[in-house]
């Protein structure tokens, strides 16, 4: 298989410039590497800019209405977990009008590969904050800014019992595509959250590890097994401090050759660290008056979490056939013989 | 004594299992070849504080032949507490201080027959019924032709287990069996069957048997030999039915096992996604319970989850439903609209309930009808089908299956409180008898060259379901081009769309029964009513001589129903809300006069309130 076999005849209609297409592309190559045939996968969305992925792959497709695509993802799944499901969806989509779908299909660990676009910005409505926009943005819908606190969706995750969360870079292509290929391979809700740029109405909105000249000091890339190095000359490393008065743990930035540089260990059930890596630098993207923070800790990108966890889809689909098994009736004839019945 | 019909009215606390007690009379009598209907009527609360006038719950059931509906009065009437004997001696007066019985708003009749538990009439008791005087029966103004028959029920069932070693708890549970013992005696049912029938109904808790059996028995037997001064009540057997094996059902149960045989007969697995809603948990919770025949149920996160699971399980190839009354179908309505542009088989019940908003949860009322046909955004046909009998409930669940799968469209299936958790007898079928059931698939041929907006030559579009290779296609609830099947803004085509997803609905009309009319099709007088009314409407035609359309297919109408219309002289629309059907009709048959009686009291029609209205027009 080759990306080829997974891109649609459709003009591929995001604007010029904008995230999407990247994160289009390395879908179809990682759809490529994953090797499921076209016929056997269903991409579902809901609305926005990310949700009209599917009409651009080859595969079988639902683009449905606004925020219900993870309802309508798990009706797929679980009703034909045979079936390869991608849910293309947004930061409105997926955090606003379908937040509750979002944080339900993750509790019940349905087998998803659901990718988030996050462009902090209502991009297809034409620019309007969304829960993902940092404190005091301004907006068409927020002209004085915003006075509410955004979502950190990596903790929105960890919080609904998320078994696997990633976070990727639309201009970093290796990384979105390892992160899907890893999100496939994954039994369970995955979630990748795709840092992406709305050229026309959020410009550079992760310019601060986006930019090629910064990226590698302001970004690290996790990878399970490896050591937490980063920086342009692989040069400095990630270790926990634990305030002794507190006990509160926090990650610190030490020398790549430091003893107490970590090992990614993504598998581990515990989410405590999890979470301290993805929280790393979000105070940049979670209130405007910080976008210059003085923090030197880099944003954790590639597979931060991915734990095994029985699935939904798995589970009530077994639950059904342990039933049929023990049970007599399996046909309408047969269950209206176990009715209290008579002749007349 | 012996009568056609005898309406009883078993009334009592939440707790003292007035249901269960009513439900085994029902089922027994219908063994015995009696018509039933039966209408059970509870509180909103789950307990409300016991022994008061909130906490009293009904079940009512008319038992005989010629029955067309639980009927308006009761003739026999169980009251387990005496705020049991005041509700049904007020009606829905039973709060207003100083009221006394009248027939008009009383739930029995004036020479009924009314059975209390006269250990429960204490002075603690009668304080917490809110009587004002020691004497309930004075202070109710019951008239003399009312035969009072005093039971000391509970002193009673605790001689009958004395030596059972239950707890007083377990003992006071069992009043309700000798309750029925003496019912029993007083219909003349052989109590071997009802033990037998007990017997069964306790299966699976066989400690229970024994003392259940032991109070039924001592009931019977204390209405028998003892001081009972009553007549017996013999009740004309049935007239003949249909030769079959018949049970007794429930309007929710029968919607679930209609969809079960459906699944079956189109070979498709079914799917429900839903969320609990009183009162149509009960469909979820029946096929919840059927695992063993392949039921896959989704309790979702809300409504909205619920149609969304099962519009993601119908495009990957389900049979999917989703059930809910009518504040989750305005949930849904969003939803029902993108199966409606997606053109997806999809099933919606809808269990109407007192509305709008939260409104009366338990009680029953017709006033979803427009919600049901033109409740979305956008010019969004659909097929709407109503349920008129608890039975029935199995054979337009089926149908709206049927439907939905052969013409890729949602269906709406309109039953209620009524029909949900009143029963009636069932002749069981054989799947075989049933219509055969023919999902909308797509040719072979198309391989390579499929689109979702081509269809065959009823309109109706061909369905791909993932997995089948060659025939990817992106399903929206964007419109679609009429011809290539992806994204059109174009003007013309938006209202070709339009035009042919109407038609679409519009041909279901060729393939459905023309309408009947019932009673004397001679009389120059027409009833017109829509699902739950039907038994009201009929004894009610029956009693004026007239005749009677009862639709079951809304939307859309049958060929002929124009034609019956316009046939009569006098055309009276009878429904549960304040004229939707009448204005629809209004609609789809045009310069017609049509008559209206309507009832928004949020319970099913009395007979004799209708007769007086007609007759008085």
């Amino acid at each position: 298989m080759t990306p080829q076999d997974y891109k649609s005849d459709q003009y591929v209609r995001f604007c010029p410039g904008c995230g999407d297409h990247a994160i289009c592309a390395a879908l179809q190559k990682a759809m490529a590497q994953i090797g499921v045939p076209p016929h056997q996968i269903a991409v579902i969305s809901g609305i926005g800019c990310s949700s009209r992925m599917p009409h651009y792959l080859n595969t079988y497709g639902f683009n449905t209405i606004h925020g219900r695509g993870g309802a309508v993802a798990t009706g797929v799944k679980t009703s034909h977990p045979e079936l390869t499901v991608w849910q293309m969806s947004g930061d409105g989509d997926c955090l606003a009008i379908g937040g509750n779908h979002f944080i339900h299909e993750i509790r019940r660990n349905v087998d998803l590969n659901i990718c988030m676009f996050n462009n902090r910005i209502y991009g297809l409505t034409k620019g309007q904050y969304s829960p993902t926009s940092p404190k005091g943005f301004v907006s068409k819908s927020s002209p004085f800014g915003t006075v509410e606190r955004p979502f950190i969706p990596a903790q929105l995750v960890l919080g609904a019992g998320g078994t696997f969360f990633a976070r990727t870079l639309d201009v970093d292509m290796p990384t979105t595509v390892d992160c899907m290929v890893q999100a496939h391979a994954h039994k369970g809700a995955s979630v990748i959250e795709c840092l992406v740029n709305c050229v026309i109405f959020n410009n550079g909105t992760h310019e601060w590890i986006a930019n090629r000249e910064q990226r590698a000091e302001h970004s690290i890339i996790l990878k399970h097994g490896e050591k937490m190095i980063f920086g342009a000359n692989q040069d400095k490393g990630l270790a926990v401090e634990i305030d002794p008065q507190t006990f509160v743990p926090k990650m610190i930035v030490v020398p790549a050759d430091d003893p107490r540089v970590l090992v990614h260990d993504a598998h581990q059930q515990d989410p405590t660290l999890h979470r301290l890596l993805a929280l790393m630098g979000q105070e940049r993207f979670t209130d405007v008056a910080d976008a210059n923070a003085e923090s030197n800790l880099p944003v954790a990108l590639g597979v931060i979490r991915s734990v095994e966890a029985e699935t939904y889809d798995e589970a009530v689909n077994r639950q059904i056939s342990d039933v049929r098994a023990k049970s007599k009736a399996h046909t309408f004839d047969e269950l209206t013989q176990t009715l209290e019945r008579w002749e007349m | 004594m012996e009568r056609d019909n005898i309406v009883v009215r078993f009334c009592g606390d939440s707790g003292d299992g007035m249901q269960l007690t009513g439900g085994l009379f029902s089922s027994l009598s219908a063994i015995l070849g009696n018509e039933i209907s039966t209408l059970p009527d509870f509180p909103a609360e789950i307990r409300a504080p016991q022994g008061t006038l909130g906490g009293v719950s009904g079940f009512q059931v008319n038992v005989g032949k010629g029955v067309f509906t639980p009927g308006d009065k009761a003739d026999v009437i169980v009251a387990m507490n005496a705020a049991a004997l005041k509700v049904c001696a007020l009606g829905s007066k039973f709060n207003r201080q100083g009221a006394t019985y009248n027939e008009a708003d009383a739930l029995f009749k004036s020479n009924a027959v009314v059975i209390v538990d006269t250990d429960s009439f204490t002075d603690a008791d009668l304080k917490k019924a809110l009587y004002t005087s020691d004497n309930p029966f004075t202070e109710l103004g019951l008239p003399e032709s009312v035969q009072v028959v005093p039971v000391a029920l509970t002193n009673l069932t605790k001689e009958a287990l004395k030596d059972s070693g239950m707890d007083n708890k377990a003992v006071l549970k069992s009043r309700n069996m000798f309750a029925l013992g003496v019912v029993c005696w007083l219909f003349d049912r052989p109590i071997d069957k009802a033990i037998h029938f007990l017997e069964g109904k306790f299966a699976k808790k066989p400690a229970l048997i024994a003392p259940n059996v032991k109070v039924l028995t001592d009931g019977y037997n204390y209405g028998q030999n003892l001081a009972l001064s009553i007549n017996q009540i013999r009740l004309t057997p049935a007239t003949e039915q249909e030769h079959g094996t018949y049970t007794s059902i429930a309007g929710n149960k029968a919607t679930a096992w209609g969809l079960i045989a459906a699944a079956e007969r189109a070979g498709k697995r079914l799917f429900l996604g839903s969320y609990p809603i009183t009162p149509a948990t009960d469909i979820m919770h029946e096929l919840a319970a059927r695992k063993d025949m392949n039921v896959m149920v989704v309790q979702a996160e809300d409504e909205i989850a619920g149609v969304c699971t099962a519009i993601g399980a119908s495009f990957a190839g389900d049979l999917a439903c989703t059930s809910t009354s009518g504040p989750g179908l305005s949930l849904k309505s969003e939803g029902i609209g993108l199966a409606v542009m997606a053109e997806l088989p999809l099933v919606v019940i809808d269990v109407q309930r007192g509305g709008p908003s939260t409104g009366l949860p338990t009680k029953t009322e017709q006033t979803d009808l427009m919600q049901a046909i033109y409740g979305r955004n956008g010019e969004c046909p659909l097929v709407v089908l109503a349920a008129s009998t608890p039975a029935n409930c199995f054979n337009f669940a089926y149908e709206a299956c049927k439907i939905a799968l052969e013409n890729m469209t949602p269906v709406i299936l309109m039953t209620d409180t009524y029909l949900a958790n009143g029963s009636s007898l069932w002749r069981i079928p054989q799947l075989a008898e049933l219509p055969a059931i023919k999902p909308q698939g797509v040719p072979e041929q198309l391989k390579g060259k499929y689109n979702p907006a081509l269809r065959d030559e009823n309109g109706v579009r061909y369905n791909a379901i993932p997995g089948m290779e060659g025939f990817q296609y992106r399903n929206i609830g964007l419109e679609r081009d009429s011809e290539k099947g992806s994204i059109s803004t174009n003007p013309e085509n938006h209202q070709k769309m339009i035009l042919a997803r109407q038609a679409k609905v519009d041909q279901v009309a060729d393939r459905i029964p023309e309408a009947q009319v019932w009673g004397n099709a001679e009389s120059d007088t027409l009833l017109v009513g829509f699902g739950s009314t039907e038994g009201h409407l009929k004894a009610t035609a029956k009693q004026l001589d007239c005749a009677l359309l009862q639709l079951n297919y809304i939307c859309p109408l049958q060929r002929n129903v124009g034609d019956i219309i316009r046939s009569y002289k006098r055309v009276i629309v009878c429904e549960l809300n304040s004229g939707q059907l009448a204005a629809y009709l209004r609609s789809q048959v045009p310069n017609v006069t049509l008559l209206q009686y309507n009832q928004m009291t949020a319970q099913p029609f009395q007979v004799e309130e209708i007769v007086e209205y007609i007759k008085g027009l």
